[in-house]
């Protein structure tokens, strides 16, 4: 099979589902009504509640939910063979993360723009907040060991990456002072900025950096491990301007620049897929394909955190109520984009079976490794660029997305503890919040090995929570529709679905995580175990409520 | 602020390059901002709060040797008054001069 007849199957799936099915759902399913006061401009502040350009809204919720997550998880699931990967992709994006995302978006602009946790409390009951700072804390704290091990994976594993993954601090704190300090064009910023990253890159090839046996008495694992939560600690205190949001400005540009030296790469060279469509002769080890597929690949088919996403900030920013179709669905489009590019490239950037084989010899050994091997022989084949320059170029974007993740997760669930300190009557300053999740997050990514060499053990585990997320925010929508009575089946069919495959993932993985003696992970499972059926038992009650018809007050903040 | 602040225009072809381009930068530099307009906006309170705090200093019974001076500044913060103590937790003026509710 060629990839770019993957590719072309693959747009023309988001294509029709964006112009078909999204259609339908924000038509007949939550009936967005253009006459609708959005709001951005019922509340408007200047601050939060802004109306903003549908496609500048696009662009920054599609690079807030796109980042490593929907790279890693497609690198690891091609072990199953290419085409599971491919479907779970496709029909996730269209039927079940587009429904979510616009759902989301949806019930939130219809709620003052309220968040998904303080909505939650709202249809699922005061129970159902504090489930959702459970779900959140797991999920940051899985967040940050998952994403300290893919890193040093990448800065091990192409040595080359180094200079750039942290020169690239250097450039974000630059462009900072640039545009508060010294006032410059934010145009003329972002090229310099964006040249200076890659010139980084281009002396990242040509120096590529390799840690010694011992570096200050630690294996260069344990050492990038140290240094990278280090620099989340230091970077979620400093103020955002200082570093984290020219950070996150610089990686959202990347993103469309690594999206499309990827694309045109794949449409240039049109690589073989080597990888089976079925892999009948997985390694040992490898535990069954459902239900773990389906929290494996859990960004870019379907991610509670877009929800989070959904009604943080792009809720409070739309201009018309009609723009959260292209906003919502085509975000999640946009995600499913970057899974299928992750999918391709580590199928289809190798030789022959044999060498694929080689690389997937064990469940999570490909992961993003082999996104960044498999890239850079196609970003080789198709746009002539040397294959170790490509492999940095798509390592460090890697990197960098993984980066941002990290230290902003360091920065929220440094505010979940302080939250959960307030609850308790305790006042948790910010030093001691943030040393409490450095100490946390480091404690987890050791459990797994000095080095972090058991750290993909916590992927699944994060996609299960991450799908559990999602089910609560299906839940919410289901009981909005009900309450309304619409049609909920578009709601309903994806949380049965995604929440029985959640469920199910997390009981498998308390066999496998018993066989491994992973103690600590298995206490993380059975509190997730135990939070799911919660989450059901929430969900079934405050449905049964909402057919009985019994509470109409949905419409009090609707029409307000 | 966002493109369609550049609005509909009524001029020549020549000029939609050029709304286009503008529209463009806008948005980038709405790009740019709008991700943390909150954070910085709540890191500007505190910093007015604090300054808000010098200023009263000496009405609060803080000695305070610039007191003579920051007199001078106490019309300029008393539109945020109000707000000010209802932020720290008090739900009547501290001050006996000051009625604000």
């Amino acid at each position: 099979m060629n990839s770019l007849v993957l590719l072309v199957i693959g747009l023309a799936i988001f294509t029709a589902g964006y112009l078909v099915y999204s259609k339908y759902l924000s038509e007949r399913v939550y009936q967005l009504d253009a006459a609708h006061t959005t709001p951005a401009h019922e509340l408007s502040d200047g601050v939060d509640y802004v109306p903003t350009n549908k496609f500048v809204l696009w662009g920054h919720h599609f690079t807030s939910v796109a980042g490593a997550a929907p790279i890693v998880g497609p690198g690891i699931a091609v072990i199953w063979g290419w085409l599971p990967a491919f479907l779970w992709v496709t029909v996730g994006t269209v039927f079940f993360a587009g429904m979510h995302d616009l759902g989301a978006l949806w019930a939130s602009a219809r709620n003052r723009g309220q968040s998904i946790g303080t909505l939650s409390g709202r249809y699922i009951g005061p129970r159902g907040r504090n489930l959702f700072l459970v779900v959140i804390f797991l999920l940051l704290l899985m967040v940050i060991a998952a994403f300290a091990v893919v890193i040093t994976d990448l800065l091990i594993g192409t040595p080359s990456s180094v200079i750039p993954a942290w020169g690239a601090i250097a450039v974000a704190a630059v462009v900072g002072q640039m545009i508060y300090r010294w006032r410059m064009n934010l145009l003329l910023t972002t090229v310099i900025g964006v040249t200076a990253l890659y010139s980084l890159i281009l002396l990242g090839d040509r120096y590529p950096i390799e840690l010694p046996e011992s570096t200050l008495g630690m294996s260069p694992a344990t050492f990038w491990i140290v240094a990278l939560f280090l620099y989340a600690g230091i970077a979620s205190v400093l103020p955002v301007w200082v570093l984290l949001q020219p950070r996150d400005y610089i990686n959202g540009v990347q993103l469309f620049i690594g999206l499309g030296i990827l694309y045109a790469a794949v449409l240039f060279s049109a690589p073989t897929v080597v990888a089976p469509a079925f892999n009948g002769n997985v390694p040992d080890g490898t535990p069954g394909l459902v239900p773990l597929l389906f929290v494996t690949i859990a960004c870019g088919a379907i991610s509670g955190f877009h929800g989070m996403v959904s009604s943080g900030t792009s809720s409070k920013q739309l201009d018309k109520e009609t723009d959260a179709r292209f906003v919502g669905y085509f975000g999640a489009v946009g995600e499913g984009l970057l899974a299928l590019g992750a999918i391709i490239a580590a199928t289809a950037g190798f030789r022959t079976v044999a060498e694929w084989e080689e690389v997937y010899s064990a469940f999570g050994n490909g992961g993003v490794g082999a996104f960044v091997d498999g890239g850079g022989a196609i970003v080789e084949g198709g746009l002539g660029l040397p294959a170790s320059l490509s492999a940095t170029i798509l390592a460090t974007m890697a990197v960098l997305f993984a980066a941002t993740t990290m230290d902003t997760a360091v920065r929220l669930l440094r505010f979940v503890v302080q939250e959960g300190g307030e609850l308790l009557k305790v006042n948790v300053s910010k030093s001691v919040a943030t040393a409490i999740v450095l100490i946390l997050g480091l404690g987890l990514t050791f459990s797994q090995g000095a080095g972090g060499e058991g750290g993909m053990r916590i992927w699944p585990l994060f996609g299960t929570t991450n799908q559990l997320l999602a089910s609560l925010t299906l839940s919410i929508v289901a009981v909005m529709l009900m309450r309304k009575g619409r049609n909920a089946w578009p709601a309903l069919v994806p949380l049965a679905l995604v929440f029985t495959m959640a469920f199910y993932a997390a009981i498998v993985q308390l066999g496998n995580l018993y066989d491994a003696q992973d103690w600590l992970l298995l206490g993380l499972d059975l509190v997730i175990v135990v939070a799911a059926v919660w989450v059901a038992f929430e969900a079934v009650l405050s449905m049964r409520s909402a057919r009985a018809g019994e509470s109409e007050d949905a419409e009090l903040v609707d029409r307000s | 602020m966002p493109s369609s602040s550049t609005g509909p225009d009524g001029r020549g072809r020549r000029d939609e390059p050029c709304r286009r381009w503008s529209a463009f930068v806008d948005g980038l530099s709405e790009f740019y901002h709008a991700p943390y307009r909150r954070t910085l906006a709540r890191a500007k309170r505190d910093e007015d709060d604090h300054f808000m705090m010098v200023v009263l200093a000496d009405a609060l019974g803080v000695p305070d040797p610039a007191a003579y001076h920051s007199l001078e500044l106490l019309p300029a913060v008393y539109p945020e008054f109000h707000a000010w103590h209802r932020r720290l937790g008090l739900d009547r003026s501290p001050l006996e001069h000051v009625g604000c509710c």
